[in-house]
Parts: structure tokens; sequence; C-alpha cells
């Protein structure tokens, strides 16, 4: 296990020295680094100060050093905008993000494992199909779209919910979070929706593509042959099997779902990441952008590492061959 | 007494889009308690959803569709679901044929013992373990609390059948339908645990329905054998008298092609031609375009028969006489 660990973390640092690089070529190495790390206003003393500071007159792979330094130590450098360390504004950020990221994946499970395997245990009832027609349509809506249907929906035709921003937040171990307060919810509600349906009909596929496979199995035939009750033999015998591939495709899903919350962060205002990342294109502040794709690469990159983890704890088949190995 | 077990023209067809195969269709043998019944048959002659009928374990397409299943008295082939499951691993287990897929991988052994007992017995945990323990005992596994502990994948073949077969021992059924159990195993442990059911059952009392495609093995074990073709049974008896003295052509082709009448391994694939699709069957008897004996009469589906005191036999022109006929083999 400790083998494996170790050759795991190797892989992950392995892939956030490439994204490394990858951001290096596109500031320093292609478009004129002055341009991209230093503010169009600037005087020309704090353009010289910076060309010092990133030894921009050094040989290439000696400011990719430098670079790669300043990187490690937090500094990917100073927004022009809120005039801040880019990492700074990006991490203060991050906590919406995440809570709404969490709350869709949450959502996705809560509702799509079941209704996935329900339509895998009766394919072929009505309450099926409808399931895996729904599913189509959640996977083929354009996700902007759909965020303001639900808007129109629920914002402004029925007025449940309000249809933008993040309202309130409470401090939870000094993190501004929604989901401890009834207000917060329903800040939270219809953007977490948002985000989460397309990965419920996901979810919702590979719940029933998987259920209906183990059925099939001969030890499914087996646990029925031994008299077992319906009740134990779904909630155990096909459960268990079918939350491995979910797992782990949800566990590589939910970087993905952070890297593209963008959507959904701008239609419904939520103060993330990817709002940030938007409205930082917008105003071309250069060095947040930069931060967003190192940190967005560090976090995918941690998500999946854990998620390897948890696959190995859920699968006694991999836990074990690893233990030996 | 009244036999433990009467199967009486058991249908079971499956409904598919290319029509509906009748893969059981006409299955009738009877056992008592403790006895052994050696099911035989070629592949896809019907023999697992024979066994499958019986505990009710058919799926869609599939269905039971006629005939009587007569277990301890009560009719099985029309009893609703709480019944059947009330006998599924109480009364009546199965060991299946491929013991690689037959545990659960992601569920640890104790797990998928102990639910076996919990299902029919209100005990406590504490007590399903130690006869899951036990069980284990029984069937030659040594460090049972270690194996307990442990997941299907740390097993090896033989070893996971043995599980299988301690499962299918939890409850001491009345009945173990063992379904090929040996065939995906190698030759030794696959005479071990032959020779370790055989043994169980005959200290416990169980009956065993003893499916496989090999003669051989199932004659020195079973006390009476039914010969299953394209779906029905078309010979039923006691072991040594069907051995010896086979009354139907097919059977008398499965034994007469090993010389002496010593039954080997390969003999099921020296009778000429090929089992009838079971889309396309032969009008008449299903033997027919097989059957050297095979004329004009045999165009009206044989019925089984009892012919000689119970020799039950599918087929209108018998071998009543078989050294008679052996000798007029011999001539011709
Ligand atoms: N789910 C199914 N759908 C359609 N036909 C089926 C299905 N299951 C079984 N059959 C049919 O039933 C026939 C008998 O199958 P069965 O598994 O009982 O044979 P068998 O005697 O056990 O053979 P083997 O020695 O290969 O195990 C097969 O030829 C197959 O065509
Ligand atoms: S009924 Fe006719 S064809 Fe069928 S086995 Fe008997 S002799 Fe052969
Ligand atoms: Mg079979």
């Amino acid at each position: 296990m400790i083998v494996y660990l170790l050759r795991r973390v190797g892989q992950s640092i392995l892939a956030v020295v490439t994204m490394a690089v990858l951001v290096f070529i596109g500031v320093y190495a292609i478009g004129n680094p002055v341009d991209i790390l230093v503010s169009p206003e600037a005087s020309q003393a704090e353009i010289r100060a910076t060309i010092e500071r990133l030894g921009l007159d050094k040989p290439l792979w000696e400011q990719f050093l430098t670079f790669a330094g300043n990187a490690l130590r937090g500094d990917l450098g100073t927004s022009f905008v809120y005039g801040r360390p880019a990492v700074e504004i990006i991490l203060q950020r991050l906590p919406a993000t995440f809570e709404l990221a969490f709350v869709a994946l949450l959502i996705s499970v809560l509702i799509g494992i079941p209704l996935g395997v329900y339509a895998g245990l009766k394919p072929d009832s009505l309450g099926g199909r409808s399931v895996m027609a729904g599913s189509i349509l959640g996977f083929s809506l354009p996700n902007f779209w759909q965020g303001m249907i639900l808007i129109l929906i629920f914002a402004v035709w029925l007025g449940w919910l309000p249809a933008g921003g993040r309202g309130p937040t409470v401090e939870l171990l000094g993190i501004p979070v929604s989901f401890l307060t009834p207000q917060g919810w329903a800040y939270l509600l219809l953007p977490a929706l948002n985000l989460a349906l397309f990965k419920m009909a996901l979810v919702i596929r590979l719940a029933r593509a998987n259920t209906r496979e183990v059925c099939l199995q001969d030890y499914i035939k087996f646990a029925r042959a031994k008299g077992l009750s319906p009740r134990r033999i779904v909630f155990v015998h096909v459960m268990k099997n079918i939350m491995i591939p979910i797992v782990t495709v949800l566990g590589l899903e939910l970087g993905s779902m952070i890297a593209f919350a963008i959507v959904t962060e701008t239609v419904f205002a939520w103060p993330g990441m990817g709002k940030l990342l938007i409205d930082s294109i917008n105003l071309l502040d250069r060095p947040v952008i930069v931060a967003y794709l190192m940190l967005t690469v560090v976090i995918i990159v941690t998500i999946n590492l854990a998620v390897d983890i948890l696959y190995s704890i859920l699968d006694p088949r991999v836990r074990l061959s690893e233990v030996k190995g | 007494m009244t036999p433990l077990l009467q199967v009486e023209d058991l249908r079971t067809h499956f409904f598919t889009r290319d029509g509906v195969a009748r893969a059981v269709d006409g299955v009738s043998f009877t056992l008592n308690r403790g006895e052994v019944l050696g099911l035989v048959g070629e592949s896809g002659s019907g023999k697992t959803v024979t066994g499958f009928s019986l505990l009710g374990l058919v799926d869609p397409p599939g269905r039971v569709v006629g005939g009587r299943i007569l277990f301890d008295g009560t009719d099985l082939a029309g009893a609703d679901e709480a019944r059947l499951r009330k006998l599924r691993g109480k009364r009546i287990a199965m060991i299946f044929q491929d013991p690689m897929m037959t545990l659960n991988p992601v569920l640890r052994i104790d797990t998928q013992m102990v639910e076996t007992v919990l299902a029919h017995d209100r005990v406590s945990r504490a007590e399903a373990l130690a006869r899951a323990r036990a069980a284990l005992v029984q069937v030659g596994i040594s460090a049972p609390d270690e194996r307990l502990a442990s997941y299907p994948h740390q097993f090896s073949g033989g070893m996971r059948q043995r599980v299988a077969i301690a499962i299918a021992l939890l409850h001491k059924p009345d009945l173990i339908i063992a379904d090929e159990p040996t065939t995906a195993l190698d030759v030794t442990i696959q005479a071990q645990i032959l020779a370790e059911i055989q043994k169980l059952c005959r200290e416990t009392g169980t009956a065993l329905i003893w499916i496989t495609h090999d003669l051989a093995v199932v004659s020195g074990l079973a006390d009476k054998l039914a010969v299953m073709y394209a779906g029905r049974v078309v010979e039923t008896g006691e072991t040594s008298a069907v051995i010896t003295a086979p009354v139907h052509p097919y059977t008398r082709g499965l034994i007469g092609s090993v010389p002496h009448g010593k039954p080997h391994r390969s003999m099921l694939q020296q009778i000429g031609g090929m089992t009838p699709s079971l889309l396309n069957l032969p009008k008449g008897c299903m033997f027919r375009p097989r059957c050297p004996r095979g004329d004009d009469e045999c165009l009206a589906e044989p019925a089984l028969r009892e012919w000689l005191p119970g020799r039950f036999a599918r087929c209108v022109h018998p071998h009543l006489d078989p050294h008679l006929d052996d000798a007029k083999e011999r001539v011709s």
C-alpha cells in the first residue's frame, strides 16, 4: 500500500510539473511575459523591477526555475485589478466553488444512484424507461440554457428561490459556507441543481448499466439460491459492486465539476473561482488567470489521488494485491 | 414412503425474439431421501435450466410453463416467490458450475456465509458465525477463522467450490442440486471434491442431484440416472441397470461407444451427428436424425414409458434385450 501510495503521489507531482511547464511556456516563452505579467498602466521603473524580479533577462531554463520556485512559495504574481497576490484572491473564492461542487455531487449521487439502480433492475418498466429518457435530456441540454430555465421557473415564475448570488454565509472554522442555514440553502440550491443535472444523468446511466451487468452475474443468482431477500440482494450484493465504478468515475468528475462550474457560476452570479476566472479574462487580469490554471490542476490532481485511494479501499481486489506488491 | 422429489413432465421455455426455445420440455424423475441422482446430458440439453426450474430461479424471458415439481408433497411449479425463498438455501441448496463466479467478489466469506444463516434462522451473529466456521471445517478447509475474514479472490477455484459447498450445507438441506460443480477444476481436485460431497451427503442424509455431461464420473456416485436429450429425459433407472443394459438408443450410443461398457471421458462426442437446435427441432423423436433405429414410427413423439420395472425410456423401439441387440449388431 505504501509503495502504491508513493507511486501515485509521484504521478500526481509529475502531472503538476507538466502543467507548470505548459503554463510557463504559454506565458513566458510564447507571449511577451512583460505584457502578461505587468499591468499595462505600470511605470517604466515598475516594469524594470518586475523584469529583474522574475529574471526575464536570464536564459529560459533559469527563468523556469525562478517561476517554479516562486510558484512553490505560492507566488504566482499580483493581480492588476485587486493589487493583491493572485493566489490569495483565488483561495478566497475557493470555498464557494467547493461548496457548490460538493453539494452538486451529493445531489447527483443521492438522486442518480437510486434512479439508476431502479432503471437497471426494471429496464422494461415504464418507470425505468422514463428515467432513461430523463437522463438523455440531462445529457443533451446545454448547461447555461438549463440554468436560465431553472431561474425562470423557480425564481421568476414561482418566486421560491433567489435568482443568483450567494446570499448570507456563516463561518465554519473560519470558512464562509452556505449549507448551514436555510437561507444559504435557498441560494445554493438552484446553482447546485444546475451543476448536478449533467452529472446526475451520468450517474443514472452508470448505475443502470452496472446494475444490469451485475444482476446477470452468477453470484447474484447464487445469492438468490441462498434464499436471501431481494432487499439484501439489491442493497448489499448489487450496490457494493456498482459503487466501485461509480465512485471512480464520480471522483474524477468532481475535478471537472470544479473546473466547469464556470458556466453555472456565471449564470447564477455565484462568487466562486469560475466566475473569478471569467471576470479576470474580461479585465485581462493575467496573473489571476495563470494562478487559476495552476491551482485548478493541483486541485484536480489531488482529488484524483484521493479517489484512487478511496477506490483501493472499496475494492478488496485492488487493496490486497497492492499490499502484496 | 413418498419420494422427496417427484418431477413430472416439467417444461421450461424461453420466449426469445427468435422464437420459443423449449430448453426443458418433458423432464420427469423421482428422488427419495438420501438418494443420489445423476442428471446426464450433452451441453445444451437443459440440465442447468432444469436445476434452476426446481428452485424457481428461471429468469425472463424464461418461464416454467408446465409440469409439476412435487417437493415433499407440495408443488413448487406454481409456488409463489415468498414460499420458494423460504425453501431456497434452507431445504434445497444449489452449487453452481463455475466456482470463480459464484461468490460475490466484494464481500468477505464470513458475510456471505452469515447472511445465508440469518436468511432462514433467527440466531445471533455470533452463532451464525460459529455455524459458518463449522461448515468450513466440515468441507475440509483448514484455518477457518482466517478464511472467514478473506475475500473470494484470495482463494483457488477448488477452495471457492468448497466454500460454495459449505454454504450449501449450512442449513443441512434435504436436497442439494450440484450443477457440474467440478468441471471447472483440475482432475485431482475434482476427485477430492466429488468424494467429499458424497461423504457429506451420506452423513447428513441429504439427497443429491448431480448434474454432469460426464457419465463416467457420475456412474460411480449416483444411485439413479436420468439421461437428458434436447430438453427431455429420455431414460431413467437404477445406475447399474442403465449402464449395463441401456434401453434408449441414445444412452446405448453413449455407453456403447466405449469398449466393454466401461465409460470414459470423451464418450459423449462419439455419437454421429449433432444436438438439434432448440429453435428448429425435428418432428417426432428428437433423436431420430442420429438414431440407428429411427423409422417412420418415430415421427410421432414417443412418451416416457416404463418398459421394464423401474426403467423408463422415451422411445418406440427400445433395446429390451441388449445382449441380443449387441449380437445382431456385431453380425451386421
Ligand atoms: N436466458 C436464456 N434465453 C434463451 N435461451 C436460453 C436461456 N438460458 C438457456 N437457454 C437455452 O436452454 C438450453 C439449455 O441450457 P442449459 O444451460 O440448461 O444446458 P446444459 O444442459 O446445462 O448445458 P451445459 O452442459 O453446457 O451447462 C440452451 O441450449 C439455451 O438455448
Ligand atoms: S423413438 Fe425412434 S428415433 Fe427415437 S430413439 Fe427410439 S428408435 Fe430412435
Ligand atoms: Mg449447464
